[in-house]
């Protein structure tokens, strides 16, 4: 059982924007693995939360089953949960985002949980935009079961127990991309400082913001051969593009070389400033950035940062043009049509 | 000898040659007359091409269960002839096509044989390929309008109303209908003795399928978000509501929706969608069937262990697997009312007609957030898809919804400490947080075990107590769910039990029973968990008739297992073929029944 963290207050702990330090973002102790690649992606949500100064209660986060999908126990502890089934969040945070457009939703799942079980539910997430943050945690072993291969394990990656896996890898940047996700990502657990921007870039983003998070299993798929170790992904693992992010609130007093950035203004006014490492990548572009990922992924490169980015396209609810008050707060009366309405209706039932 | 508005007709037809706008007019216009009937559109899993059949019943008593005999036929489908021939009641009539001759083999000497040249007629009329066929249809409405006595008024009034705006497409049915009545009138004796005379039986009443009805309901009930995957026969729920919406729910100020309904990638989805929107504050449903039963319990298990409200409205079709989609079952039964893995009861309702699918789907609202639980609307294809003549829907103004014990943000602040199973009411409910009202209520969710207060467990006494618990809110339903309807008579031998669209054909049976001298007490379910007067009424009665359309007894079953009556006394009457129940079927289920008890004790003497 997850048991809460001492409550102990740190002097020189900073308060955000709406008063509340790192603290208040934290959850209960994580339970997973020492060393588990999970937890320094809870560290880096915790963050990334703080930063954006986002009232906890209207924080939503959901998650499926799994290693990964225990994780939202381990951030925001005042915000509403809800660890539903294998592979089922996407539609229950469809469902939840239908009922209340207001609040911040963040979904964990693991690349089981996304990419086998609930892979139909993921494609159509992606499909209708909901206006959520989607992490993927990706370590490309079952570790709830004591690692089976999962579906983004790559050929020839071998197991603990020394079975080589034969079927390819799905890899879910690509399948977003292809499906025409509005922001699509890919750090690595280990890389707090790629990590946190992207995050709250995601989160700054309207629509369905992809992120797959490399984040290695010390348990059960970080042995020499593994393709999803700490070891390979560090020494593969390529910088395509790197990214800051200026909240709303903060002038922009810093500019980057014409060129070597890119700025690109998200929904609720913040900024995500890209930085290129290579000369001719456009994050904007869905079709150069997919070759562009398809020419390193032949070279065994990881591509990693925010790769793409499509800031006009319309939410779920754009597109459903549902009312800006959320469904679940309507008052009663404006929903009844009334006995009048009925009798008239009626009429035409004859 | 002459019969008036007492009869059944039976038209025969290939689906997709616009026959059901024909037999829709027949139907509205009969009911425009003031005169009790009902329609049954028997119609296959198909496009286009295969046989559908659409029965007619006029009943002056105001029996609306299917027929079983038919005064007249109306034969339109070549391929079907054989049996539509053998189906006319001995002395009835069938009407054919006599453009071309009929088979021989298929004469019958103690029926009328009403021969209307029906595609010369058209051709005579009509240039275009496609209009000759579509207005055959229209055609030989004419020639039943003569031979019935329809009021020409009225099917004027429908065909104008209809065609408001596509002038000529109404002129076009005119002349159609004009040839087939003329036709009829100069070479039959019309009316046939057979025919129709105004009332006033059906002034207050409406013409509405389930389904219409249903959705209906879900809008009153105040339901915003909807998720569902296309399957049959539900799809006309959500069709119906999307309509109403988009014709009350526009917000008046900025013309946006104020619902949401979204056609999910399938079943686990749109339950997921509906869990979701439930869980965030919404009132949430999903309308499916059978397989969408299936594919569904993984989270309704879900639903009914977190405690979230649900409403699932399912419009039953004949299973398993796929069935006979199309056709009418009450096969689901079971299905649902243990639905998911686990320990799991859910509530049910059985709602008869189009005007309970109406007053039954606003009571699912208001008990799944009473309860926090799925609750199932067991609909099925008869209600749902055919149009009945029902009362009048009513409205009360006054109406609240009844959301159940959830938190406000002054009640949180107030609060030392939120725990979301503790404590508990009356009902065995404890008081939920909605997401976004209060940091105080924030809650982890979870299908995983846990204990009173919320927390992750894996204790078997605390698993226990919660699991205890959620059995006695189950049975605390009992007293919340829509009372059984009970008709009692003075000196009944015995007691029939039925549910759901068994309701008209179980009624007309008693009746008629009753001219015989054998005198039964009616129990029709209206939901489930059971309530005293289920108790009561089983056991007040040493032999209980079950009526039900499925093959397993699932009523009859559950009666079993969840009441105290002996096994040994129900005794089964099942018709399971896809088609409505009939009158018939449950006399002679019951006298049968009856027959072989009787031998039984002569026997044993």
């Amino acid at each position: 059982m997850p048991s809460p963290k001492p409550n102990v207050v740190h002097p020189h702990l900073r308060p955000n924007q709406i008063g509340l330090t790192i603290r208040d973002y934290e959850g209960s102790m994580s339970t997973l693995c020492a060393g588990c690649g999970h937890d320094s992606v809870t560290a880096a949500i915790v963050r990334s939360f703080y930063e954006l100064s986002t009232p906890p209660h209207l924080i939503a986060k959901l998650s499926g089953i799994g290693c990964s999908s225990k994780t939202p126990t381990y951030f925001v502890g005042g915000a509403h949960g809800f660890n539903s089934a294998h592979g089922r969040m996407p539609s229950i945070a469809t469902g939840a985002n239908a009922a209340n457009r207001a609040l911040t939703y963040i979904g964990i799942s693991g690349d089981g949980d996304s990419l086998s079980i609930g892979i139909g539910q993921l494609v159509h997430a992606i499909r209708r935009n909901v206006d959520m943050l989607y992490i993927i945690e990706n370590n490309g072993v079952y570790g709830l079961t004591k690692g089976q291969f999962s579906a983004s394990a790559d050929i020839g990656s071998k197991s603990k127990r020394g079975e080589v896996n034969r079927f390819g890898p799905i890899d879910p940047v690509s399948l977003a991309l292809d499906l025409g996700a509005t922001f699509v990502a890919r750090s690595f657990s280990g890389d707090k400082e790629q990590l946190v921007p992207i995050l709250k870039a995601a989160l700054s983003h309207k629509g369905f913001a992809l992120v797959d998070v490399i984040s290695p299993c010390v348990t059960f798929n970080d042995h020499e051969g593994s393709t999803k170790s700490y070891l390979y992904t560090r020494k593969h693992l390529l910088q395509l593009i790197s990214a800051d992010f200026v909240p709303f609130a903060r002038e922009i007093t810093v500019d980057y070389a014409p060129g070597t950035a890119t700025s690109v203004r998200l929904h609720d006014g913040s900024v995500v400033r890209l930085r290129k490492v290579e000369a001719d990548y456009d994050p904007t572009d869905r079709q150069r950035v997919a070759s562009h990922l398809e020419l390193h992924r032949n070279r065994g490169e990881i591509a990693t940062g925010l790769l793409f980015v499509d800031k006009q396209a319309s939410d779920m609810h754009d597109t459903s043009k549902t009312t800006e008050v959320p469904l679940a707060q309507i008052p009663y009366e404006k929903l009844c049509p009334g006995s009048a309405k009925l009798d008239e209706l009626q009429k035409t039932f004859r | 000898m002459i019969r008036i508005n007492d009869f059944a007709l039976k038209l025969a037809n290939v689906n997709g040659t616009g026959s059901a706008s024909a037999n829709g007019l027949l139907m509205q216009a009969i009911f425009r007359m003031g005169i009790p009937v009902s329609g049954k559109n028997l119609f296959p899993s198909n496009i286009q091409g295969l046989p559908t059949w659409y029965e007619v019943r006029v009943s002056k008593h105001g029996h609306t269960a299917r027929a079983l005999d038919y005064d007249l036929v109306i034969a339109m489908n070549a391929e079907t002839y054989g049996r539509d021939v053998k189906e006319v009641r001995s002395g009835g009539a069938l009407l054919y096509d006599s453009s071309w001759p009929l088979d021989a083999e298929l004469a019958r000497p103690d029926i009328t044989f009403l021969g209307v040249p029906l595609a010369k007629l058209c051709n005579e009329i009509f240039t275009d390929s496609r209009e000759r066929i579509l207005m055959k249809n229209i055609a030989y409405l004419g020639s039943l309008v003569a031979l019935l006595d329809v009021d020409m008024a009225i099917i004027d009034e429908l065909l104008q109303e209809k065609f408001s705006k596509k002038k000529a497409l109404r002129d076009s049915n005119h002349r159609a209908l004009r040839a087939g009545y003329d036709f009829a009138i100069e070479h039959f004796d019309c009316p046939l003795p057979i025919r129709l005379e105004k009332m006033t039986a059906t002034d207050d009443r409406i013409l509405i399928d389930g389904n219409t009805a249903t959705a209906l309901g879900c809008v009153y009930a105040g339901a915003t978000v909807a998720a569902w995957y296309p399957i049959t026969p539900s799809t006309s729920v959500m069709d119906a509501f999307k309509e109403f919406c988009a014709a009350y729910r526009k917000d008046p100020e900025t013309g946006k929706n104020n619902y949401c309904i979204l056609q999910a990638e399938d079943e686990l989805a749109a339950i997921g969608m509906v869990i979701g929107a439930s869980w965030n504050g919404a009132r949430a449903f999903t309308s499916t069937s059978g397989p969408g039963i299936s594919l569904m319990g993984e989270l309704i298990g879900l639903a009914y262990y977190a405690e979230i409200p649900a409403v699932i409205v399912d419009v039953q079709r004949t299973g398993p697997s796929t069935g006979m989609p199309t056709r009418t079952q009450q096969g689901d039964i079971l299905a649902c009312a243990y639905a998911s893995h686990g320990d799991t009861k859910h509530i049910l309702l059985f709602p008869s007609d189009p005007a309970e699918c109406f007053t039954l789907a606003i009571a699912a609202f208001d008990l799944a957030e009473r309860f926090q639980t799925p609750v199932f609307l067991l609909s099925d294809l008869d209600i749902g898809m055919n149009d009945w003549v029902c009362p009048r829907l009513k409205w009360d103004d006054a109406y609240r919804p009844n959301r159940g014990r959830v938190l406000g943000a002054d009640e949180l602040e107030k609060m030392a400490k939120f725990y979301r199973y503790s404590p508990e009411n009356e009902d065995h409910v404890a008081a939920r947080s909605l997401p976004g009202v209060h940091s105080k209520g924030a809650f982890f969710t979870r299908g995983s075990g846990h204990n009173k207060l919320g927390g992750y467990t894996e204790i078997p006494d605390e698993y226990q107590e919660v699991m205890d618990r959620l059995a006695r809110k189950h049975r605390a339903a009992a007293r919340a769910v829509p009372a059984p309807i009970i008709h009692k008579q003075v000196d009944a031998a015995f007691g029939i039990v039925s549910l759901g669209g068994c309701n008209p054909a179980v009624r007309e049976a008693v009746a008629a029973l009753a001219e015989r001298g054998i005198i039964a007490d009616t129990m029709r379910v209206r939901g489930f968990p059971f309530g005293e007067e289920v108790e009561a009424f089983l056991a007040a009665h040493d032999q209980v008739f079950v009526v039900e359309q499925n093959r397993d007894a699932q009523l009859r079953t559950l009666l079993t297992m969840e009441t105290s009556a002996p096994k040994e006394k129900l005794k089964s009457i099942l018709v399971y073929g896809g088609f409505p129940l009939s009158s018939r079927h449950v006399i002679d289920g019951v006298t049968a029944q009856l027959e072989q008890r009787s031998a039984g004790s002569r026997v044993a003497r």
